[in-house]
């Protein structure tokens, strides 16, 4: 693999209120990888994530310095945020369906960023890449609401994807999905990789060893350790990186 | 529980269930006697001239009871007011919930909240000593008691119940399709004008009804500012006369038993048909949300 940068952040510090939820992070993420977050809870893996395309920017209590650079562009100054957000797109815990039809939620994105023609064609794409088509393409007009949750969870992945972003952020994608649910959005994740950078926030470890190129530990809002999956599982160079591996804490 | 105990539970259990019925019983008793007096009416006229009727004559003779520019007068103040107050409501309502900062909302919901305790009587006061001069000058009228600054009163009083009950629908709207649509992209304006909007539709149109409710039914404000000429309206400039203000200023010259007397009530029903309607609508709507 070649390891071109697209994320790189400097010293980003984060808070809410006089609660510092993240401390002096510094880390680099690479093209076409996926990199798997894991952490204990309030470990500000979510806030760092949320961070990255300025959702944290809607939080009255908020507040961060540091710099935040994708391809070299500070996300702070130099990208609209608009852009910003359609270039790193989210994937969060819980599926959020907007309250329209399937085929409305799939076309929110592009027709948000002026696109107008070869919509049809868009959605199918989206959802035959988040492995959702064949289940939902008789009822496009139906309500999102009616699916199951791992159906919508798909939906948002496809959503997300039909915006064309260069880098994903799941936010803990799985963890109200069974286990079917969860291998078909894994073996999605696997197959995206080849066209996106994905970043994973996961509570489940093991998702994490199955699936991220490289792993990275946060614990109390500090960056433990960032290094090969397979390093991080097998040899860690911290002491409580491999307690939390093997299970002794979290 | 011993003998006296229980007499008083007795007690005064009936006499909760006796307060609580008595609200309903009134208004079911006040529906009668506006169905006995109204509908004595038509004893001697008929539905038709009446409704259709153009000419509200009560005290010539013979006497016309025509209550056709009677209901244009209230549906045009209203249309008016509405016109006004539903995108200034609403806009209100989305500024407050969505854009303004937290300390200003507290003021913003107050101060609406304020003109909602402000009396009928003083904004028809108000608008009777600055606004009716402004609209007789500006469109160089022989008067300016019109439609219009019937409408414009009217509309602030309006803005209070259409401002607060939509925004508490759009409060209401999850906080999370608000990020959705964010993460996707939207801008805050399309967020909420494709997303929230859509979700708090429901809510928002209640409002709106709940509004027109308000308009239609107020009286004294109307009839201190829209010049009371029952005569049908043709524009916003000419001076209306409203079913509610027909009541207020007639019926303590009607002669008790007359046929004048019993068409006032016969207005009254119409006008309880109204709001009931409108009401219910709003009513449904506000069902659904909570489902």
């Amino acid at each position: 693999m070649v390891n071109n940068t697209k994320i790189t952040v400097k010293n980003f510090n984060a808070w809410f209120d006089e609660n510092q939820v993240v401390k002096s992070l510094n880390m680099e993420v690479f093209s076409n990888e996926i990199l798997g977050i894991i952490g204990p809870a309030n470990s500000g893996k979510t806030t760092f994530l949320r961070t990255l395309n300025r959702l944290n920017d809607i939080e009255d209590k908020f507040r961060m310095d540091g710099e935040i650079f994708l391809d070299n562009q500070n996300v702070y100054k130099d990208i609209d945020v608009n852009l910003l957000r359609k270039r790193i797109g989210v994937i969060f815990a819980l599926p959020i369906s907007l309250p329209m039809s399937i085929y409305d939620n799939i076309s929110f994105g592009p027709r948000r960023h002026g696109i107008k023609k070869g919509l049809d064609e868009i959605v199918e794409n989206s959802l035959k890449s988040a492995y959702l088509w064949d289940e939902v393409k008789d009822r496009l007009n139906e309500s999102a609401l009616n699916l199951s949750g791992g159906q919508q969870q798909r939906l948002c992945i496809a959503r997300t994807l039909a915006v064309e972003p260069e880098v994903i952020l799941f936010d803990e994608p799985c963890s109200g999905l069974d286990p079917i649910s969860t291998a078909k959005v894994e073996d999605a994740m696997d197959k995206l990789k080849q066209k996106y950078t994905i970043i994973l926030v996961t509570n489940n470890v093991k998702q994490a060893a199955r699936v991220s190129d490289r792993t990275a530990f946060f614990l109390m809002g500090e960056l433990v350790e960032i290094d090969t999956t397979e390093k991080i599982f097998t040899v860690p160079s911290d002491k409580r990186t491999e307690n939390y591996v093997s299970g002794r804490f979290g | 529980m011993n003998k006296i105990g229980k007499v008083k539970e007795f007690f005064i259990e009936k006499l909760i269930v006796i307060c609580g019925s008595l609200s309903i019983i009134f208004v079911i008793l006040i529906f009668i006697f506006l169905a006995r007096e109204g509908l004595t009416f038509f004893k001697y006229e008929s539905i038709k001239d009446f409704i259709f009727g153009r000419n509200w004559y009560p005290l010539s003779n013979p006497a016309r009871f025509g209550v056709l520019p009677l209901i244009l007068g209230s549906v045009m103040v209203t249309l008016g007011a509405m016109a006004i107050s539903i995108p200034l409501g609403v806009a209100c309502a989305f500024y407050i919930a969505e854009i303004v900062n937290p300390k200003m909302k507290d003021i913003l919901k107050t101060g609406i909240e304020l003109l909602a305790a402000i009396p009928s009587v003083v904004i028809g006061f108000v608008g009777m000593v600055t606004l009716v001069p402004m609209v007789k000058k500006i469109f160089h009228l022989p008067t300016g008691l019109t439609a219009l600054s019937g409408s414009i009163m009217l509309a602030f009083m309006a803005m209070p119940t259409i401002v607060s009950i939509a925004e508490d629908a759009i409060t209401a709207v999850p906080k999370r399709y608000k990020e959705a649509a964010l993460a996707l992209g939207a801008t805050h304006w399309q967020a909420i004008y494709k997303v929230i909007l859509v979700a708090a539709a429901p809510g928002i149109f209640a409002a709106i009804m709940l509004g027109i409710g308000r308009v239609i039914g107020e009286t004294m404000a109307v009839m201190m500012i829209t010049g009371n000429a029952a005569v049908i309206p043709h524009t916003l400039l000419e001076p209306v006369r409203t079913l509610t203000a027909t009541i207020a200023a007639e019926m303590g010259e009607a002669i008790r038993g007359s046929n004048h007397y019993y068409a006032l009530y016969a207005v009254g029903i119409i006008l309880f048909i109204i709001t009931f309607v409108i009401n219910f609508i709003a009513d449904i709507f506000l069902h659904r949300i909570k489902k």
